[in-house]
């Protein structure tokens, strides 16, 4: 039904593929699960939109037509049971009917079986680590040199002139398509969170604790996120970047790791 | 003889001149306008500090402030707004209304009602003090997480004192408040008779005494984690981080209703009035706010849905979190229909009225969206969040104390109030208030982190939108001040009523309200 409704309601989806400046919505992802929480962000939209349309459609009604000056008289009744009745009834059934398939969703992002490799991120202030379990393979990630020095107050820099202003890094986190990519996150000072909305991933980096969560990546390609929680002066300047390669360029990246 | 003298001294009982008036007060009159006076003060303060949020997000790039400084802007903006602004204004609608409302001479305890506005000056010039200390304001963000906020400089420890005695002075406001209520009543006013606003107020009380401990509990384990060597939160030493959180919303969401609610009962107060028609299903919205009380207790974990916590948790925290939206709905639908079939105009109270049902049901369903649990993994922390609370608490609680303070005004005053000035100051702030918030979001959807002092450039376009929006609805609340200004100096003389026919005991005193009403109690019919 979310497939059948898109079309209608994501009128906010339809314009934003135009101009990338003027980005409305959510992205749909390179992740099944991202897609499935994509359809449930318009399927609440479109419920939203249409509840707002019913109630500010009678809020506006009233306005136009039980005005005093229009000669409109007060009436004096201030119950209606049957009424009140419908509108507690009708939103509990329509909060049911949204509540499963979220839940449905969560049971899935929260099933961390069937993980092909491991990646541990740990969280400092202000970068990433990565490190590949069992591969022996570790490394920062730190904010391109480019936005680092154009993101200081007072420079001459353009920060239009810089490309992927702040979502740039000096190494990424690389890893396989197709593949069930387990990552432990923590941290080693603050607490951080690592977010890539393409991934529909955002997990806190707590220090003392191991989180978990996956992802299948369904295309190659450069992934771009940010950190989502405050974790001091420079929380804006630790970017997140994936990139995604083939399972066989995946490997040979992953030998010159080792090698180097 | 005696009796005479007695009767004279009464008579005499008028306020003390100069500033032993204010500073000794315990009118609850006076006191109330004192809240009301401090918070409109705080409303610039914390306005100010968006000025150069704002400034800052104009483009991308640095251009004005340091991060530290822009994060410390951020976590004042917030505790300033909440503590400084909205709650003390809310407490002078309280402190002015509910004796009027329920016939009562004054509040049941009026030293402590001066004591609890006092403690307020010296708490705000304690926090707005840690600006000019060595490291700075608190820059953690207005929730106070460890280990973060623990690297603050030489202010933490006067941060933390200054948010335990807003704490204090809320609490004791709230005891005033729930003592007031359930023992001043005039004969006849049944708690079901009772006005909305006086009604929503019980139940804020009774939340701000159940959670204002909790939270000075959270603070004093951070001041003994940072200076007596506990590890409360501290990973190091075997505590938990996330205790801190589950703490911290366990207080932080009954705060949101602790906030939001005095702004449903001045909303139920306004749109009977000037639709002429009986607030629809009084009863109803009592058990709405009592059910949304009980719920604000069981929710508040949908604050971390990022923190790892267990799936069950997840379900349980989403399910109850989506049940508020039950009774939220019922009030909406109650506004509604009591402007149904009314005959209804449009003065400045309830133009603010109207902006807040159409903005705070947006804000609404923004908050049903982020109750959803897999899709709050998208919106937690960005700057669709930003936009979901702005628009419950600007053209949402906000708005409501604007519209009730010119609701109340000519009966506070006893002039009316410039209604060209107000219409133009209402539909100024509907305007930009869109123009700011709307658009934030657009860029949280599409990935921009909140709390950041600069971004991508991808966000720029709809970044200058809200800055330019926020410049425009700051300034257009000077306008409210001169309004103000110009109405407490003259104006048309107000009647009693004000209104038309206005429900309310408030409406049978003379406006000005004498210094001391209701010696006597009133008779209700």
């Amino acid at each position: 039904m979310t497939r059948f409704l898109m079309p209608i309601l994501g009128s906010f989806a339809a314009m934003s593929t135009a101009r990338a400046d003027w980005e409305l919505n959510m992205p749909v992802g390179v992740t099944d699960i991202s897609a499935e929480v994509y359809d449930l962000h318009m399927m609440v939209l479109g419920v939203c939109t249409i509840a707002a349309a019913l109630t500010f459609g009678a809020m506006i009604y009233a306005l136009v037509n039980f005005r005093k000056s229009t000669g409109a008289e007060a009436e004096s009744w201030s119950h209606n049971t049957k009424a009140e009745i419908i509108w507690t009834v009708v939103p509990t059934l329509i909060l049911i009917a949204m509540a499963v398939p979220a839940a449905q969703t969560l049971v899935k992002i929260e099933d961390n079986r069937g993980s092909e490799m491991t990646v541990k991120i740990t969280g400092y202030q202000w970068k990433w680590h990565y490190e590949y379990i069992g591969e022996d393979v570790g490394f920062y990630s730190t904010l391109a040199s480019a936005s680092n020095s154009a993101r200081r107050l007072g420079n001459e820099v353009d920060v239009y002139d810089v490309d992927n202003y702040l979502l740039d890094v000096d190494q990424p986190l690389v890893i396989p398509v197709d593949t069930h990519v387990r990552y432990l996150i923590t941290s080693n000072d603050v607490i951080h969170a690592w977010w890539v909305p393409a991934f529909a991933v955002k997990k806190d980096a707590v220090p003392g604790f191991v989180n978990e969560g996956w992802f299948k990546v369904n295309e190659p390609g450069t992934y771009r996120g940010q950190c989502a929680e405050l974790c001091g002066k420079d929380h804006g300047f630790m970017p997140v970047v994936v990139e995604v390669l083939s399972k066989a360029d995946y490997a040979d990246w992953l030998d010159a790791q080792k090698s180097s | 003889m005696s009796e005479a003298a007695t009767h004279d001294h009464h008579d005499d009982h008028g306020p003390e001149k100069g500033w032993r008036r204010w500073v000794f007060s315990t009118n609850h009159k006076d006191i109330g306008t004192m809240y009301l006076v401090f918070a409109l003060t705080m409303l610039f303060v914390g306005g100010a500090m968006s000025f150069v949020i704002r400034a800052e997000l104009f483009q991308p790039g640095l251009q004005f402030v340091n991060p530290d400084f822009f994060n410390q802007m951020t976590t004042l903006h917030a505790l300033i707004m909440v503590f400084g602004m909205i709650m003390p204004a809310f407490a002078g609608f309280a402190n002015w209304m509910i004796p009027l409302q329920i016939g009562a001479p004054d509040m049941a305890l009026p030293r402590m009602n001066n004591w609890s506005f006092w403690i307020l000056p010296f708490a705000g010039v304690m926090l707005l003090s840690t600006l000019f200390m060595e490291g700075g304001a608190p820059a953690s963000g207005w929730t106070l997480y460890p280990p973060l906020v623990l690297q603050m400089g030489n202010g933490f420890p006067f941060a933390m004192f200054s948010v335990h005695l807003l704490g204090i002075s809320s609490i004791m406001a709230a005891i005033n408040i729930i003592v007031t209520i359930l023992n001043l009543r005039a004969p006849g006013m049944t708690l079901m008779r009772m006005p909305m606003f006086v009604w929503t107020w019980l139940i804020t009380a009774y939340l701000l005494i159940a959670v204002m401990p909790v939270l000075a509990g959270g603070v004093t384990m951070l001041i003994t984690d940072q200076f007596f060597g506990t590890s409360f939160f501290q990973a190091a030493g075997g505590g938990d981080p996330v205790l801190f959180q589950h703490i911290f919303w366990f207080f932080g969401h009954p705060e949101v209703y602790i906030i939001i609610l005095p702004a449903f009962g001045i909303i139920s107060e306004i749109i009977p009035t000037f639709a002429r028609k009986p607030l629809f299903g009084h009863d109803a919205m009592v058990y709405a706010v009592a059910g949304i009380a009980f719920l604000s207790f069981i929710v508040w974990a949908h604050h971390m849905f990022t923190v790892g916590m267990p799936l069950a948790g997840q379900l349980f925290f989403m399910m109850s979190t989506t049940l508020i939206a039950i009774p939220t709905a019922v009030k909406v639908f109650n506004w509604t229909a009591t402007m149904w079939k009314g005959a209804m105009t449009f003065e400045t109270p309830m133009l603010f009225a109207i902006g807040f049902l159409f903005m705070f049901t947006i804000g609404g369903f923004s908050g049903l969206m982020l109750a959803i649990a897999p899709a709050d993994f998208q919106y937690h922390d960005s700057y669709f969040v930003v936009a979901h609370f702005h628009y419950v608490l600007v053209p949402g609680a906000l708005f409501a104390a604007i519209g009730g303070a010119y609701y109340w005004m000519p009966k506070w005053t006893g002039h009316m109030y410039d209604e060209k000035l107000g219409k133009i100051h209402f539909w100024l702030s509907a305007v930009f208030v869109n123009l700011t918030f709307f658009p934030q979001h657009f860029v949280g959807l599409a990935g921009m982190p909140r709390r950041i002092p600069d971004y991508s450039t991808q966000f720029a376009d709809f970044n200058m939108m809200s800055s330019v929006g926020a410049f425009g609805f700051g300034l257009s609340q000077l306008l409210l001040v001169y309004v103000i200004i110009k109405c407490v100096r003259g104006g048309e003389k107000a009647t009693a009523e004000v209104w038309d026919h206005p429900p309310g005991l408030e409406w049978t005193v003379p406006s000005p309200a004498p210094h001391h009403t209701f010696d006597e109690p009133p008779v209700l019919k």
